[in-house]
C-alpha cells in the first residue's frame, strides 16, 4: 500500500504547511507518474481521437497489464516477457470489446463496461484472489520504480519514444490510413473497400494493449499491482488527451507530435493534481475534481460552438449592433 | 455488366413502420450503358443504388455484376466493383484527412491494406495529374485537410476517388443536388467526362428532369419501388420533358404534381 501511504504523506505534510517545498520535492514523482500515465494516454487517444469511439474498457485493461506482470515477474518470467505478455492481455481485452461492438451490435460504450465488469473478475483470478500483489523492486530487476525516480523518468520517456515512432510509423501506413478513414467517416471507408468493423476491432486491441503495457509499467513503479488501480483511467486518458490538445494543439501539427503532445497532457496533468493537494486538496476529492475538469474541457468546444452560431444568429439581424 | 432480378426490400417489416421501398425490381445493363433514374420522393432510387451497393441486404433477388453474384458479400467486399458519390458531399471522403490521403485510399480500393507505406512518391505525381483537369487548383493543395475544401470541391474530388480505378459501376446519387446550380453543373459535366473517358457503365439518380433526358443513353423512372419507365437509345435522345410527365401519369396513374421532380433548373 505504499500509494495510500504517498498520499497520506502529502496529506500530513500539509498539516504542517510546508507547501511550496513538498509540491516542489514531488514533482519528478509527478512527472514519472505523468509520462507512464500519459503512455496510457496515448491507448485512449487511438479509440477516442482516431476511431472516433469512447472505450471504457481501459479502466480494467490497465489493471490487466498490472496483475498479468506481478504474477509473470513473481513466477520468474524474463522481465521484457512479461511486459509483453501484459501487452497481449490488453490486446485480449480489447479484441473482447471489439467482438461486443461489432459481432454483438453492442453500442461501444456499453461493450467496453461490459468487458471492464468482466475484468474485474479477471483481474482477480489473475492475482488468484487478492485484491493487491506487491512487486518488490529489492527482489525483482524492474525498470521503474519510486525508490529511482530520475531513472524511471528515462526508461518511460525511452518507452514514449520508441512507441511513437512505432505509431507514427503504423499510422503512415495503407492499414493504418484506412484505420484513421474508418473513425473519419464510415461510410467513405466502406465505399473505398475498407473493412470497417475489422479495423474497429484492431484498434481496440491495440489501444487496450498500450494501456496494459502502462499498467505495467505503473505496477512496476509503484511496487503492487491493486484491483483497483484502473479506476478512472479513461477520465485521467481523456484529460491528457484534451490537455495535450488545448496547450500544444496549435503548434503540434504532425502526428508524432500529437502523440507526443498527449504524453505532456499527462504530465501536466500530473503536476497539476500534485499542486492542488499541496495546496490542500483532500486527496479523496481528487476524482471529483478530474472528473469536473474533464467534463469542462470536455464542454469548451461544445460552448465555443453554439456562442459562435448566437453571434452569427445576430450579425444576421439587421441594425444589431450589441454584439 | 449488371443483373437485378427480382429485388425485393421492406423496411421494418411486421411493424407499422413497414415500408416496401422495393418491389421486384428487375434490370439489366449492358457495358457502357449510362442510365439516369428519375422518380418521385420516396420511389425507391436511393434503396435501389443502395442494394446495388451492399448498404442493404436483399429480402429477395439477386444481383449480378459482371456475372459475379453480389448479392450476399458485404458492403465493402463490393466495393471493389464500384465507384460511389452520394448525394451528401460530406459523405464521400474523409474530412480529417488529407487530399492526397483521401486520393490514396481510393487508390487501393479492393486491394488488401498491408503494412506498406499509405502514399508512394509516385501516387503523389499521378494525383497531380489527376487533380488537374478538375481544373479547381487542388493539384497544389494535396496536403490540405478535405473538411477545408467546399462541398462542390468535394464532390468533384469524391467523383475522381469514385471513377479514378475504373469501377464495373459507378452510382451516382443526386450527387450534384447539394451543390448550388453553377458547381452542379460544372459536377455534372465532369461526371460526363469521367464516363465517357473511363468507359464506364453508370446509374445516375437526379431530380431534375433536364440532366435525365441530357445525359445518359438510357432513362428509368422509379415509383413506388418498381420501374415504370425504360426509355433507351434513340427515343431518349428526342425525350421532352413535357412527354416524360405525360409517359408517368400514363403508366402510374398518378399526377407528378407538388413534387420535387418537376422542377426543372
Ligand atoms: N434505411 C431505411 N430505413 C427505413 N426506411 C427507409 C430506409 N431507406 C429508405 N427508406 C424508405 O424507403 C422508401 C424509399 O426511399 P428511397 O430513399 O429509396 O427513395 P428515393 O427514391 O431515393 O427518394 P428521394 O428522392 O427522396 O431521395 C421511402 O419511403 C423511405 O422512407
Ligand atoms: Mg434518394
Amino acid at each position: 500500500m505504499q500509494r495510500r501511504g504517498r498520499r497520506n504523506g502529502a496529506a500530513t505534510v500539509l498539516l504542517r504547511g510546508i507547501r511550496m517545498d513538498a509540491f516542489i520535492t514531488s514533482l519528478p514523482g509527478a512527472a514519472a507518474q505523468g509520462i507512464i500515465w500519459g503512455i496510457m494516454a496515448i491507448g485512449v487517444y487511438i479509440t477516442y481521437k482516431i476511431l472516433d469511439v469512447a472505450d471504457l474498457t481501459v479502466d480494467d485493461s490497465f489493471g490487466t497489464g498490472g496483475a498479468v506482470m506481478v504474477v509473470c515477474m513473481t513466477s520468474g518470467m524474463n522481465i521484457w516477457l512479461s511486459m509483453l505478455v501484459a501487452f497481449l492481455a490488453g490486446c485480449l481485452a480489447g479484441l473482447l470489446t471489439g467482438i461486443l461492438h461489432t459481432k454483438f451490435g453492442i453500442p461501444a460504450i456499453l461493450a467496453g463496461i461490459l468487458t471492464q465488469l468482466a475484468l474485474y473478475s479477471v483481474n482477480l483470478r489473475i492475482m488468484s484472489g487478492m485484491a493487491n500483489m506487491p512487486l518488490s523492486v529489492m527482489k525483482y530487476n524492474l525498470l521503474l520504480s519510486l525508490r529511482k525516480i530520475p531513472k524511471s523518468i528515462l526508461v518511460a520517456g525511452i518507452f514514449v519514444v520508441v512507441l511513437i515512432a512505432l505509431l507514427y510509423w503504423f499510422f503512415g501506413t495503407e492499414l493504418g490510413h484506412s484505420l484513421r478513414a474508418t473513425g473519419c467517416n464510415q461510410a467513405m471507408a466502406r465505399a473505398n473497400g475498407i473493412n470497417t468493423e475489422r479495423n474497429k476491432i484492431l484498434g481496440l486491441i491495440l489501444s487496450n494493449g498500450i494501456v496494459a503495457l502502462a499498467g505495467s509499467l505503473i505496477t512496476q513503479y509503484q511496487g503492487f499491482a491493486d484491483i483497483n488501480m484502473g479506476r478512472g483511467a479513461i477520465v485521467i486518458g481523456l484529460a491528457a488527451v484534451i490537455i495535450g490538445e488545448v496547450v500544444f494543439g496549435k503548434i503540434f501539427k504532425n502526428f508524432a507530435l500529437r502523440l507526443f503532445g498527449v504524453v505532456c497532457g499527462g504530465v501536466i496533468y500530473y503536476v497539476v493534481i500534485t499542486l492542488v493537494l499541496s495546496l490542500g486538496l483532500n486527496a479523496n476529492d481528487m476524482k471529483l475534481f478530474s472528473a469536473l475538469v474533464v467534463a469542462v474541457f470536455l464542454g469548451i468546444p461544445y460552448w465555443k460552438k453554439q456562442l459562435q452560431q448566437k453571434n452569427l444568429g445576430r450579425k444576421g439581424e439587421a441594425n444589431d449592433a450589441g454584439n | 455488366m449488371l443483373e437485378i432480378k427480382n429485388i425485393c426490400k421492406t423496411f421494418h417489416p411486421g411493424t407499422i413502420n413497414e415500408k416496401k421501398a422495393l418491389k421486384g425490381v428487375n434490370l439489366t445493363l449492358e457495358d457502357g450503358d449510362f442510365v439516369t433514374v428519375i422518380g418521385g420522393n420516396g420511389a425507391g432510387k436511393s434503396t435501389l443504388l443502395n442494394m446495388v451497393a451492399g448498404v442493404h441486404t436483399a429480402d429477395a433477388g439477386q444481383i449480378l455484376l459482371d456475372g459475379i453474384d453480389v448479392t450476399h458479400l458485404s458492403e465493402h467486399k463490393r466495393a471493389k466493383y464500384l465507384g460511389r458519390v452520394f448525394q451528401d458531399p460530406m459523405m464521400g471522403t474523409a474530412a480529417d484527412m488529407w487530399i492526397e490521403e483521401n486520393l490514396a485510399l481510393a487508390a487501393r480500393r479492393g486491394q488488401r491494406r498491408t503494412l506498406r507505406w499509405a502514399i508512394t512518391k509516385k501516387e503523389r505525381e499521378e494525383f497531380r495529374e489527376m487533380l488537374k483537369p478538375l481544373g479547381l487548383g487542388l493539384e497544389n493543395r494535396l496536403s490540405t485537410k478535405v473538411g477545408l475544401l467546399s462541398g462542390g470541391q468535394r464532390q468533384a474530388l469524391t467523383l475522381l476517388m469514385a471513377a479514378m480505378k475504373k469501377p464495373k459501376l459507378l452510382l451516382l446519387d443526386e450527387h450534384t443536388a447539394a451543390l448550388d446550380p453553377k458547381t452542379a453543373a460544372t459536377v455534372l459535366e465532369l461526371s460526363d467526362k469521367f464516363i465517357e473517358e473511363g468507359k464506364l457503365t453508370a446509374m445516375m439518380v437526379t431530380h431534375n428532369m433536364k440532366d435525365a433526358i441530357a445525359h445518359g443513353n438510357r432513362l428509368i423512372m422509379m415509383h413506388e419501388g418498381q420501374i415504370i419507365l425504360d426509355i433507351r437509345g434513340e427515343e431518349k435522345k428526342k425525350l421532352t420533358v413535357e412527354e416524360l410527365l405525360e409517359a408517368f401519369t400514363k403508366a402510374s396513374g398518378a399526377e407528378f404534381a407538388n413534387d420535387r421532380a418537376l422542377l426543372s433548373k
